[in-house]
């Protein structure tokens, strides 16, 4: 029951995220779109369809929208506005806000952006004049879905789950399988399975795929 | 330049099993080891040709400033703003008696005692 395997966890609900994670990688891969303010010699190289061309060096002129990936936004972005400027992503602005004030269960957040509170979350680094109203909508919004999602983790017991977890984002899942997982231990205990030796789930799945390398 | 070919390899990592590593995705490594070779070295250029560019303007700003103001020239890098006021308010840490400036009038320096000069006697370095 103790695990086998620990995986590095998210950090994009704090300060900023962890560099080993692997849920971060994926979720600051995410594009929001940018505005530059200065304009960016022979970087048009990376984005033919915006650039000058070759004989202005493919410079991409100031004012150009781009979309480009948190994690390079956050490197450019400085309080002095100098690089560029972020706009907030739709489902950040008011309209969606609205929308998830009104009733936060019926969303679906893993269509929207399978990240939607780390990337709400890290999207605070940017210094934008709403920030107080999304840090409220993404705690609101949470504080909204939270009791669904405990009240079905705690209560599907081997079985499939894939309707619950279909429109919750990636930590809503994480907290989702948490919860499950908690379940299966106490069931566990219970049955007193508990204190009794049991192969590793790594040692299961190493000796299944040598029965298949074997096959071959 | 969006590293496309290693989101590729980071996601097949994340889907795999708990526990387990996906076989050794050679190819895929090899792209991503070639993509970041090539933006190191576009990014190498690039540098190349600042440092020349500032090379040469270390030695133009060296070279002005010793032509201006009498034998050891002016550091023109110490106050980057104009100032504020004709007048600058000194305080003295030494004694050094009668100081003339260039109209006539004498001032008499004593220690701790603070007075107003104009600007343009002053090298930051003298006071």
């Amino acid at each position: 029951m103790s695990e086998a395997y620990f995986r590095v966890e998210s950090g994009a609900l704090g300060p900023e995220e962890n560099f080993l994670s692997l849920d971060d990688i994926l979720m600051s891969h995410e594009k929001l779109p940018v505005r530059t303010e200065t304009p960016m010699p022979r970087l048009g190289a990376f984005f033919l369809e915006r650039s000058g061309g070759a004989e202005t060096d493919h410079a991409i002129p100031q004012g150009s929208k781009l979309e480009l990936p948190l994690w390079l936004t956050k490197g450019l972005f400085d309080n002095k506005r100098r690089i560029l400027s972020v706009e907030l992503p739709k489902i950040y602005q008011q309209g969606w806000r609205t929308v998830f004030s009104a009733d936060a269960n019926v969303v679906d957040l893993h269509k929207l952006g399978p990240h939607f509170y780390g990337f709400g979350s890290q999207l605070l680094h940017f210094d934008n004049p709403e920030n107080a109203d999304i840090s409220q909508c993404l705690l609101q919004t949470f504080i909204g879905r939270f009791r669904r999602i405990m009240d079905s983790s705690q209560n599907a017991y081997n079985e499939d789950t894939s309707a619950l977890v279909a429109r919750l984002d990636e930590m809503e899942r994480g907290l989702f399988q948490t919860g499950q997982k908690g379940l299966n231990d106490f069931q566990c205990w219970e049955k007193g399975q508990a204190s009794q030796i049991t192969a590793s789930s790594l040692v299961q799945n190493y000796k299944k795929r040598k029965l298949t390398d074997m096959d071959d | 330049m969006f590293c496309e070919k290693a989101m590729e390899l980071v996601r097949e990592l994340h889907r795999a099993p708990e526990g387990q590593l996906p076989a050794f995705n050679e190819d895929g490594l090899r792209q991503v080891l070639e993509e970041m070779k090539a933006l190191y070295e576009q990014n190498q250029s690039d540098v190349c040709l600042q440092m020349e560019w500032f090379n040469h303007y270390k030695k133009s700003l060296a070279t002005y400033m010793r032509s201006l103001g009498g034998d050891e020239g002016l550091d023109i890098t110490q106050d980057m703003k104009p100032p504020k006021s004709l007048y600058i308010e000194v305080r003295c840490i030494k004694d050094y008696g009668e100081f003339e400036v260039d109209d006539g009038t004498s001032v008499l320096l004593k220690k701790n005692s603070q007075v107003f000069l104009v600007l343009r006697y002053f090298k930051s370095y003298e006071c």
